[in-house]
């Protein structure tokens, strides 16, 4: 099949061909990274604008090599959130960018759909680096590639997203792209981090955490922000950790041996993860942020290549 | 709204729920009064006839929840350009709310509201008073001498009295004038950082989502607090199933609780923010299909007696950028009717007739203004709807200063023909 969207905004978008057909992409791109010249000329005289409003080390540097190896020329902008009382808005700051006629614009926001309002306002193929608790399609991607490259398949996986699945675009994004692709998946945490009607995104919820990795293929934990405390959602990150931190020991009694551990970053070592967990045998962790830089390219590459690019949003 | 004169109506089909009139008859205006409905009338010599012919003539309708903005946010809107809307329209009067800057928490702002309306409004005009200082929810505006003024009513609309003592000295202190609270009812620490309906949709789109029952806890609270105080109090933007079902309980044990229900919670549900538009962002929320059906049902059976528009005109900018950093509210003064009568009356959903009495009649009776009501001395407002006419909805094309509707491209058919204030046409 061939790519026909204009915009990368959300998995919910997208069917089981289109999943295949990104990740496929990415797989075939994975070996530039091994070359002694990483470079090839897929997007020479592509401009690639890195927009975003939300400070981000690791996804923007993924974006900014994965365009960098395909020769297209990348520039980082940083924004500040939205100020429409003092200085310049969301939107403005975009259409500036949009005047000087880039070909892609990726875009990081705090807020939930800023990538599909950027879509509807500038002229340009948006990529959604994330948008506040919305999604993170690259994200679900690479964490695609990974499970699909460590365990050959997708069918009939069982995956448990742990941690704070209300505030977390990377779940939203994997609990998507995961059903299409015909993965079981099951979310936990304390009820206050559960969103409510989560069972009506196709998915089982579950309220302990050995309850949670019994079982599954792939263990995602996600990170949790140090603001759920004051917002009174959980008590204490002691309490958090205690409770619903992976351990060896908890790995070794509840989990399947061969069981992969994810995270998109960055960890809280001792918080979500004990470090052991992190650095161990079970970790595909860093793997994951090398499946970045691929499923970047094949984004990119998708949406701004000679072929492929259509006007279909 | 001077230049009395005669102004006949003829040959519509009049619908005036207060006097159970629902018939092709004649309406005649003398000077600014309603001076006689019945068919075939005589003209007076030098009449002024309007052929309503396959028409629809009613009282004028009345909005009693509008924001107009003036003073202090008149980029948004003025008393000239939101009375202009209301007028085309449809309606003959509205009530203003009180978050103006400054407030109306005192007799000099309700004063320079009502005589900017005098000057320059196109329909009639009142003023709804701050129940707090600043809006502040911290203690009691001058209540008597807002009254006195002309307030018709008490209301921190936007914001929540929290306060429950506070809320209760607020009734009590108001019996003597007859003028209900309007409550805003939204409990705001369980609203907390919201910006939608709390359901599937927020789920699905990451946005903070308000539950329902944010709303249904403080209308079983002003319930609670009518039913010891004896005072009025009416429940503004009814949004939700379960505060319907309140309000139905209260009503039959005798409290004096009433409602009203915005257009936009009657026709639209969650699902229209999944464009992430800030048109389709306001407080309460738009909630579940299953709420929007009870409202149509408890609008139907007198539960929520009016419909008012909660007309909240904002600046693109400030509806433009990201949802959850967008201002609350939509316009509604001129797609209300339309919306309703292609949404809800074309379906059959609600007789014609009930909602004329729930747009006229309905907010009349429970602000005591006058108007609602064809009765020969009633004032000469009367709005005549044409049922056939065809129309896309296009902002650009408003009255108002503001352009924010979530209603922008619909299509609808039926929709307010001439409006009449005073014995004169105001629009159409």
């Amino acid at each position: 099949m061939a790519w026909t969207r204009k915009h990368l905004l959300a998995m919910r978008d997208l069917d089981a061909a289109e999943i295949t057909l990104l990740i496929d992409t990415a797989a075939s791109l994975e070996e530039i990274a091994t070359r002694e010249i990483k470079k090839v000329p897929a997007l020479r005289g592509k401009t690639i604008v890195n927009l975003f409003y939300e400070s981000s080390t690791r996804t923007r540097t993924s974006f900014e090599i994965a365009g960098k190896w395909l020769s297209a020329d990348v520039i980082n902008f940083s924004a500040s959130g939205s100020s429409t009382s003092k200085g310049e808005s969301f939107i403005d700051t975009a259409k500036n960018i949009a005047a000087m006629s880039p070909d892609v614009v990726v875009v990081r926001h705090s807020s939930a759909g800023a990538a599909a309002i950027l879509a509807r306002e500038l002229p340009c193929s948006i990529v959604n680096a994330g948008d506040g608790a919305h999604e993170h399609p690259t994200q679900a991607l690479l964490d695609l590639l990974t499970i699909r490259e460590r365990k050959g398949h997708f069918d009939g996986l069982h995956v448990a997203i742990v941690g704070d699945i209300a505030h977390s675009r990377v779940a939203r994004s994997n609990i998507h792209g995961m059903r299409k692709l015909g993965m079981t998946v099951t979310v936990a945490g304390p009820p206050t981090l559960i969103p409510p009607y989560a069972q009506e995104l196709g998915v089982k919820v579950a309220y302990r955490l050995e309850d949670a990795i019994r079982d599954v293929d792939v263990i995602m934990m996600l990170r949790l922000q140090q603001e759920r405390m004051t917002a009174g959602l959980i008590p204490s990150l002691r309490e958090y950790s205690h409770y619903w931190g992976l351990t060896l020991d908890k790995l070794a009694v509840h989990a399947r041996p061969d069981v992969l551990i994810m995270h998109p970053g960055p960890v809280n070592r001792g918080v979500e993860l004990s470090p052991e967990v992190a650095d161990g045998p079970y970790s595909v962790i860093l793997d994951q942020v090398a499946k970045g830089v691929a499923v970047r390219m094949g984004v990119l590459f998708l949406l701004a290549g000679s072929k492929g690019a259509g006007e279909n949003a | 709204m001077s230049t009395p004169g005669s102004l006949l109506i003829q040959n519509g089909r009049v619908i005036d729920p207060a006097n159970q009139v629902d018939a092709i008859a004649d309406v005649l205006i003398e000077g600014t009064t309603i001076k006689r409905v019945g068919p075939k009338l005589a003209a007076p010599e030098g009449v002024e006839t309007v052929d309503a012919t396959g028409k629809v003539v009613c009282p004028g309708l009345i909005d009693i929840h509008v924001h107009l903005r003036e003073p202090g946010f008149e980029y948004k809107e003025t008393v000239l350009t939101g009375t202009r809307a209301a007028a085309a329209g449809g309606f003959t009067a509205l009530c203003t709310m009180a978050n103006t800057q400054p407030v109306n928490d005192n007799r000099s702002i309700t004063d320079y509201i009502l005589d900017k309306a005098r000057t320059e409004g196109r329909v009639r005009v009142y003023a709804i008073g701050a129940v707090t200082r600043g809006l502040r929810g911290e203690e009691l505006a001058e209540l008597a001498e807002l009254a006195e003024a002309g307030c018709v009513a008490f209301s921190d609309d936007g914001k929540c009295v929290m306060n429950a003592d506070l809320y209760r000295r607020a009734m009590e202190y108001t019996l003597p004038f007859g003028t209900p609270v309007i409550s805003h009812a939204e409990d705001q620490h369980l609203s907390k950082g919201a910006a939608m309906n709390e359901g599937v949709v927020s789920t699905e789109l990451g946005i903070p989502g308000a539950p329902a029952v944010a709303e249904d806890v403080m209308v079983a609270r002003d319930i609670l607090l009518a039913e010891l105080t004896g005072a009025h109090v009416h429940i503004a933007h009814l949004s939700t199933a379960g505060a319907v079902r309140l309000v139905r309980d209260a009503k039959a044990r005798g409290v004096r609780v009433t409602a009203e229900v915005t257009p936009h919670h009657l026709t639209l549900t969650e699902d229209a923010v999944r464009a992430f538009d800030a048109n389709t962002k306001m407080s309460p929320p738009l909630r579940s299909k299953r709420d929007a059906e009870a409202l149509i049902e408890a609008l139907a059976d007198g539960t929520i007696d009016c419909v008012a528009t909660d007309h909240a005109p904002h600046a693109l900018s400030e509806k433009e950028g990201e949802f959850d950093h967008a201002a609350f509210g939509v316009v509604g003064l001129e797609t209300a009717v339309s919306v309703l009568l292609d949404r809800l009356v074309r379906p059959g959903l609600l007789p014609l007739p009930t909602l004329v009495a729930r747009m006229s009649r309905g907010p009349a009776h429970l602000l005591n203004l006058p108007g609602g009501s064809l009765a020969p001395g009633a004032p000469g407002d009367v709005t005549i709807l044409d049922l056939d006419r065809e129309l896309t909805v296009d902002p650009a094309r408003f009255h108002s200063k503001s352009r924010n509707t979530p209603f922008a491209g619909w299509t609808l058919r039926g929709g307010p023909w001439k409006t009449i204030v005073s014995g004169k046409v105001v629009s159409g």
